[in-house]
């Protein structure tokens, strides 16, 4: 794969885990940018020392170490390769539109990922008030999906994805896997045609496909982080 | 550019409206403020942040901009001349904006948890946690201000601006649980950048009066502990 605008001096590493949807949006903007890079697995159990002094705050995936410099939280990495890799550019030029896209991908972290992670390792009251609030946004994210009309299929402009398809893109297997571990229904066909669309139509794209994963796959380890949670819950 | 072309619906005690109030002052922009009142919210507001409907929103051109840190980067890319507000490199604006995150996403729920901790035991628990925030933060000042005065620098910017709207909140938690948050001998740098930051030309005029703010602080927590003895009986 051609690199675009990267020297052959420049260094970018991925500190990812393979089941994270947020490592996956990362995953994507590098991609979508054409830049090469080196992928590493971390293990979450044993954290490398690399990982604990890239992200001291947080000790968490992903991390994007460019030239040795590291870069943490999914939304900043993302604005970073953007701003750093001016071609193919993954927010709007237009300030206004730029804000906007801003305001979606804070929405679906806070609203919707946030509140998705919660359903996930939860039960009961806790779970029902989490699954709630999902669906409130999904009503949300479906108005918005819905102003798309004619050509435009995603949020990005230009008929191409864009910073809001990316962030929005754990829709894409994750949640479905989620509501199948964690017992409740978010996805609805019926209620939500237009996420539905979206859906459809960002998992055919040739750049999104082949990342995929398979459902088994991360129904197991899906699986295991709903125990390991409610089992910590149940000892306290 | 016509005052009415800038118009700012905020409310006095928001530290989220604060930071775009000190945004438009950075850059010299005139706009028309509009306090709103919380508790019976405009139809100008309600049609500008339909998804929240929450201040601050920024108006610019009749466009509405919400969300206080997309309304400073707005600020910061609609009037893009000098002074700036986020940093030119893009590994320093990575690092603003990671802070700035930390601060939204870890540190103010700690300080808004402070108020919600029921009993003495949590009550502790909390303050502890929002001091622990603070040590990171002295840690994350010493880097970014490399021995200036702010997190930018030599002038406010992003994260001065997004921790600085807390300060006055911060003292509304100080006073209410009688304890020091922002400690001088653990936080020197923070506590030598938070009377800066109060006494900045751009801070001065906007910051509410935390007297005014703690004694709207106890209004309001006083009410809601009516509120819920009421409804625990």
């Amino acid at each position: 794969m051609t690199s675009g605008a990267v020297l052959q001096e420049e260094q970018v590493k991925l500190l990812g885990s393979w089941y994270s949807p947020f490592v996956k949006r990362v995953e994507w903007a590098l991609k979508f940018k054409g830049i090469e890079y080196e992928y590493v697995e971390e293990d979450l159990i044993n954290k490398s020392s690399l990982l604990l002094t890239s992200n001291p705050v947080y000790k968490k995936v992903p991390v994007l170490l460019h030239n040795g410099n590291p870069i943490a939280q999914t939304l900043v990495i993302i604005e970073y390769i953007d701003e750093t890799w001016k071609h193919n550019p993954i927010l709007p030029q237009d300030p206004h539109e730029r804000a906007k896209a801003r305001f979606w991908a804070d929405f679906i972290e806070v609203k919707l990922t946030d509140v998705v992670r919660t359903a996930l390792i939860t039960q009961g009251e806790q779970q029902e008030k989490a699954v709630k609030e999902a669906k409130e946004a999904m009503e949300v994210l479906e108005g918005e999906a819905a102003k798309l009309k004619g050509e435009r299929v995603f949020f990005g402009g230009n008929n191409g994805i864009g910073y809001v398809d990316i962030v929005l893109g754990l829709m894409c297997g994750w949640v479905e896997v989620i509501e199948e571990v964690g017992g409740f229904k978010l996805l609805d066909p019926q209620k939500q045609p237009h996420i539905h669309k979206w859906v459809a139509n960002f998992v055919e794209l040739p750049l999104i496909k082949p990342t995929l994963l398979p459902k088994e796959k991360l129904m197991i380890h899906f699986q295991m982080i709903r125990q390991a949670c409610l089992a910590l819950v149940a000892r306290k | 550019m016509a005052t009415s072309d800038v118009k700012l619906l905020g409310a006095w005690p928001s530290p989220f409206a604060l930071r775009v109030h000190i945004a438009l002052n950075i850059k010299s922009i005139d706009y028309e403020c509009l306090e709103e009142n919380l508790l019976a919210k405009s139809q100008l507001l309600l049609q500008s942040n339909p998804v929240h409907k929450k201040v601050p929103v920024l108006i610019h051109h009749d466009k509405p901009i919400c969300e206080s840190l997309a309304i400073v980067q707005y600020i910061d890319e609609a009037w893009s001349s000098a002074p700036s507000i986020l940093p030119s490199d893009p590994y320093d604006r990575a690092v603003a904006r990671f802070w700035a995150a930390y601060i939204d996403d870890k540190w103010f729920p700690w300080l808004n948890g402070v108020a919600n901790a029921q009993g003495a035991e949590a009550k502790k628990a909390a303050l502890d946690q929002v001091r622990e925030g603070l040590v990171v933060l002295e840690e994350a000042f010493g880097k970014c201000s490399k021995g200036k005065d702010f997190f930018s620098g030599d002038r406010i910017g992003y994260v001065d601006i997004a921790l600085g709207c807390f300060l006055g909140w911060v003292y509304v938690a100080e006073k209410r649980n009688d304890v020091k948050l922002l400690v001088e001998d653990k936080m020197p740098g923070l506590a030598a950048w938070a009377n800066k930051f109060c006494e900045d030309g751009t801070v001065k005029d906007v910051m509410p009066d935390k007297d005014e703010l703690l004694e709207f602080a106890n209004m309001i927590l006083e009410a809601r502990a009516k509120l819920n003895a009421s409804s625990n009986n």
